[in-house]
Parts: structure tokens; sequence; C-alpha cells
């Protein structure tokens, strides 16, 4: 399923050929970024929902091992096996063992973007067993053999005419046929076909409850239940970041996810697991890969308050208009790229570069992740610690030296306007990371500071 | 040290110093009218309001709506005549014909037009998702402003449970909304006068 990656500005490159496209994908993801802004302002509380929600994080963050015992306890109790993964090798094998002792060799699994994290479909497939996702995106870039594109669209880089011919050819719908209903139809037939012959599930966990051991799965298609209702045994991995404290904070989780995310007021199914029904088995890995790494890093811990919502990626301008597969990494967009390089300093060190640090994505975070503060502050570890390519590297020098002196910055600035005014190609060279795919603007001919000397003194 | 003693202890070593949870996660939400908000909310989730006075005026509306459904299951005691196909099936798998099911659930949430069903009312928890078609019934004064009222009503016991907010969906082509992704394909709630 990896193609061979290459870094995200080549990529975006490569996503921005066909102008037309890009206007279409940008306006898509800013179409649901608005309707998250309509549906947050029908609530007078959002802000304070949003402060509440993070302070819960907070806390889970600095007692996540006393939630996790709880939660463990409390779920052996209720008849669910627990298990503990400390990479995603450890989780792959733990997902395999259980199929073979029960000599199972087709599952179905709903959304996980950990799975993805893992890479356990391939692991899986290696060791003869079949995996059909069955999230409609999901099974449409699965059958396209390619990763999602966004965490909570999947195929949001698609459109329907790829989606017809895709369907086509695997579920046989008739060539040239675009209708979304006809098309959602013929996967509905060919996955409940699916759900009802496969005897192992495999699902993600949104929310994990410490103090009652269940946890939450949340799903507009159903897909989720439906696998998990119908298999002998029901596995579902987690983050262990997924934890929360009591079963009433999701009150204030399932306000703000669904409002983020899509804008609807709450995801379709909200499915509170708790015992597995009679005869089941229910399995529950809580994963780290990378967590407690992250969790010790005081700038980036903040990254595992995230509810995975998109938000920050319908948001952001760089997302909208590079896609989510040039950030080559699971989880795309502004958190995937504070989330990568923790996972793998020298293949993600152009992730965190993949912002204009607007801000944007801090801003409509429900639990307020610092995003794009964590962004710039990779960029300085990764400079420091020789993971950035050195054109890169040299312009995040003079742009640190830069903002530490003010003097040099008025300057520079003067400087910077006289040279591109005389001397474009300077500036607009492969040696400067920003002139990539944009035309450097037209200079001013006083810059701000200028300006406001010259017209204070008038 | 296995695998599970390494976690937590790197997870002790690397947590950040121990903050409180907030004071309070209580929101209100004050509708004018409770039903009338859940009612406005359903309809733009694609789900019709029934109000129906008794069992019996149950029984008549669920006879003119799907009368001519083959395959209605119930588990409203005043629907047992109404429902032509048993739930008691050992197999799940067997609900998969289910063209009609009328259930029998808890509460409603006027914010968000959820509503919860769980083990405590259901013989299979696969029956509101394999269904073609799903209605509840719950009663007219059992509906809530908002999340936060819900969790404070739901102690929770039973072993599975569900918020079902309107028909399954889909936006995954182009998003375009498309009605019936794996789950029910149409919607309906009847409160229950008594
Ligand atoms: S970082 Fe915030 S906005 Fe982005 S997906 Fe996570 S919770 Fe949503």
């Amino acid at each position: 399923m990896s193609k061979t990656t290459m870094d995200h500005a080549e990529a975006s490159v490569a996503f921005n050929k066909d102008e037309s496209y890009v206007d279409w994908h940008d306006e898509t993801l800013w179409f649901v970024r608005q309707k998250r802004d309509r549906s947050s302002k029908l609530l007078p509380e959002w802000e304070q929902l949003r402060n509440t929600a993070s302070q819960i994080k907070d806390y889970v963050l600095s007692h996540m091992d006393e939630l996790l015992l709880s939660f463990e306890q409390k779920a052996k109790e209720n008849g669910v096996h627990v298990h503990w993964a400390y990479n995603a090798a450890e989780h792959n094998e733990i997902v395999l063992g259980l199929l073979n002792r029960n000599r199972i060799t087709k599952m179905v699994k709903s959304k996980s973007m950990l799975t993805e994290e893992c890479h356990m479909n391939e692991f899986l497939s290696q060791n003869g067993i079949e995996v059909i996702d069955t999230d409609l995106g999901e099974r449409i870039v699965q059958l396209r053999q390619e990763p999602p594109s966004h965490i909570v669209l999947p195929a949001i880089h698609l459109k329907k005419k790829d989606i017809g011919d895709l369907f086509h050819e695997h579920l046989g719908t008739d060539a040239g046929a675009t209708d979304p209903q006809y098309l959602a139809e013929a996967a509905r037939q060919h996955l409940r076909d699916k759900f009802l012959t496969r005897r192992a599930a495999l699902t993600g966990v949104n929310f994990a409850i410490a103090d009652t051991g269940g946890f939450v799965v949340a799903t507009n298609e159903g897909n989720a239940d439906m696998g998990a209702h119908l298999a002998d045994i029901h596995i579902a991995s987690m983050g262990f970041e997924k934890i929360i404290p009591r079963q009433e904070h999701l009150g204030v989780f399932l306000r703000l996810l669904a409002r983020s995310a899509t804008g609807q007021p709450v995801t379709t199914y909200n499915s509170h697991f708790k015992k597995p029904r009679d005869g089941q088995e229910m399995h529950i890995i809580i994963v780290d890969n990378g967590r407690t790494a992250q969790l010790g890093r005081e700038d980036f811990r903040n990254s595992l308050k995230c509810i995975r919502c998109g938000a920050c990626m319908n948001t952001c301008p760089v997302y909208r208009r590079s896609g989510g597969h040039s950030y080559h990494n699971a989880v795309a967009g502004p958190i995937g790229s504070i989330l990568a390089p923790n996972l793998d300093m020298t293949k993600n060190a152009d992730l965190p570069f993949a912002s204009t640090l607007c801000g944007s994505c801090s801003n409509v975070c429900p639990v307020k992740i610092d995003i794009h503060d964590q962004l710039y502050k990779w960029r300085q570890v990764l400079a420091k610690g020789g993971y950035v390519p050195k054109a890169k590297e040299a312009g995040i020098k003079a742009m640190s030296a830069v903002l530490s002196q003010p003097r040099f910055y008025q300057w520079s600035g003067k400087l910077g306007r006289s040279v591109m005014r005389i001397m474009p190609f300077m500036v607009n060279n492969q040696l400067n990371p920003w002139y990539k795919n944009r035309e450097m603007p037209e200079p001013p001919k006083e810059s701000f500071r200028d300006w406001y000397v010259n017209n204070r003194r008038k | 040290m296995g695998t599970r003693e390494m976690m937590l202890e790197k997870i002790r070593q690397n947590k950040p110093a121990a903050t409180q949870l907030p004071e309070s996660w209580y929101f209100d939400s004050e509708y004018a009218d409770t039903e009338a908000k859940f009612t406005e909310t359903l309809q733009a989730i694609f789900t019709q309001v029934v109000v129906v006075k008794n069992g019996e005026e149950l029984l008549e509306k669920a006879t003119e709506m799907f009368g001519d459904v083959v395959n209605r299951a119930s588990t409203v005691p005043a629907l047992a005549g109404w429902a032509d196909f048993s739930l008691q099936v050992a197999d799940p798998h067997e609900l998969e014909l289910i063209e009609m099911a009328i259930l029998e659930a808890d509460f409603g949430v006027a914010e968000n037009g959820a509503v919860w069903i769980s083990d405590q009312y259901l013989t299979h928890r696969v029956l509101p998702f394999i269904t073609q078609n799903l209605a509840f019934v719950i009663r007219r004064n059992a509906i809530v402003n908002n999340m936060h009222d819900a969790y404070l009503r739901l102690t929770d016991t039973t072993g599975w449970g569900c918020f079902i907010a309107g028909p399954s969906k889909t936006a995954d082509i182009e998003q375009s909304l498309v009605i019936g992704a794996h789950g029910a394909r149409s919607m309906v709630i009847f409160l229950l006068d008594s």
C-alpha cells in the first residue's frame, strides 16, 4: 500500500498540477469547515466547552497511569480481555494471535487510524488474513490500494467519477454511473455480505472510560456496530490517550466531536460497549507506539489531547491545497505534522514545515491544542538535530536570527524590500523554501513599521 | 519487565505535574419547549416524529404506516400482534431478513435528536442496525435537553447501549449525503403519551 514517498513539498507540486481539481478540493473542505462554524455557534457555551474539554484532557495526561489501571481493572471485571502493546509490531501480533487461535482468516474492520498507523492490514494480509474495511470511504481507498487522505473523510480527495470507475471494476456497477445514491447502495450490498459472513470484527475506540471500563465508538454509517454485534470476537484497538476519567465527561466530548468534525449535532451512532454479549469474546488492545515518548516531550505532549475530529485539516490552507497524501503519514494535516516527527524524525522532518503558522488550526481545535506553536517548535528541534534539508535549514536559521533581534529585523526588512525590487531572482530561487509554488508578492514600498513611524510623525 | 509494566513505568516517568479536573462539566440548555426542539432537530436529520396517545393508537399508526411491509419485528408489547417476525432466534444473523423494527427505547435528547437504546430493551444488540428500517417508541416525558442531562440519567448498568440519531448515513462520495449506509434506511420516532 505504501508508494514511494515524496516529501511534502514535492507531493504538493504533484497535487497542484490540475488547478481546477485543487480548487475543488480546497472548496470542499472549506465547506465542511463552514458547517463546523455554523454548528458550533448554536451553542452559546462553545468556548467554555472547549476549555472544559481541554482541562479534562490535561487531567488525563497527568493521571494517565492511574486512569489506565482503573480502566483495565473495570474492563476485566466486565469480562473483557485487556492487552498492552508497546509498538505497532506487538499490536499486530496480538491481533494475529487472536485470529489464529480462533482459526479465523477473514475480518471486518471499522475505521481505526491506529491500525493505519500500525500498518496492520498489510501485516495481516502477509499472514494470510483478509481484512475488509467497512467504512465506505475507507473501503473506497482500500480498493484503490491507497491510504485514507483524511482521518474523518478518508476519500475526500476523490471525485464521483473516480469512485464510479472503481465500483464498476470491483463491484460491477454500471459503466459511467456516478450517482452517489446508486454507488452507496452497491457498497451497502457488497459490505452486508461481509458483515454477515465474518466471525471477527475490529473497531477503533473514540473514548475509553476509566471508571466503567467501557468504551465508545462513533460512526455515521453504523458499520462498527454491524461488525461487532455479528462477530464472535470483537477486538478494539486504542491509543492509550483515548482514556477519559468518567462517563459523564462524554457529555462534553460528544457535544464537541461531531460539531467540530462535520457540523452535525452528534454522530449518528455513539455505541457504548462495556461487556461482551453472551457467547462473544471482547478484547481491548492498549497501544503505546511512541505515545509515552510524546508524553515526555513537554512542548509536544498536548498533541495527545487530540480527539481526531479533523477540524484542523479542514481549516488548514496548506492541507486544503496539498491533499492528505502529501503528508505521507497515517494522520495528515496540522495534527499529523506534530505526531509524525515523534514517530520518526528523519522521515517526517518536512512535515512541521507544511504550515503557514496562521493559527487557524489552534483556533478551531475543540480541545485547544496549541497546534501551530508546536509546529513552530518542532522546526527548531528538527533543525537543531540536523534533520532538516540544508536549503530549508539555512532559511530557518536566518529567520530565527531575524526574529530574535529587532534591529536586525528592521534592517533586513528594508534590505529585503530593496533586494526584491531590484533582483527578484535572489528571492525566487531554490534556496528559498517559501518560493516553491508561490510567486513572492510584490514587495511593499514601505514596511508597516516605516509607515507607522512616518504617519505618526505627521 | 513485561510490556504492560514498561508502558506504565514510562508513563509515570514522563507524565506532567498533576492538574485538577475542572470544577464542573455540566452546562444547562434551557429550551422553551423541549419536545418542540427534539422534533425540530429530528426533522433536520431526516426523522419523522409521530405523537400517539396510547398503545392502541400506536398499533393503529404502525399498521397504517407499515402495514404492507413483510418481516416486521417489535419489542413493544402493544405491537405484539402487529409483528410477523419473531425475535426468538438464537443466531443474530437470522435478523437479516427484518424490513421494519419498532423498538422500545429509554429517552431522547432534544439538542441532537439522539435516542438511547440499550441491552435492557433488546434481545439482540445488532437489531437496530441490521433492520432495513427503524422506529423507536419513547415516552413523551422522557426527553432531556442536552447530553449533560443525558449522562446524569444514564446509570448504564447494562453491557451495551447506544445513542442513535436518525437513520444511517454517509457523505463519503464527494460529500453528497446518502441516507442508508449500512444501518437503517429510515427512522421514525413515536412519542407515547401514556
Ligand atoms: S488536533 Fe484538535 S482540531 Fe485537529 S483533529 Fe485533533 S482535536 Fe481535532
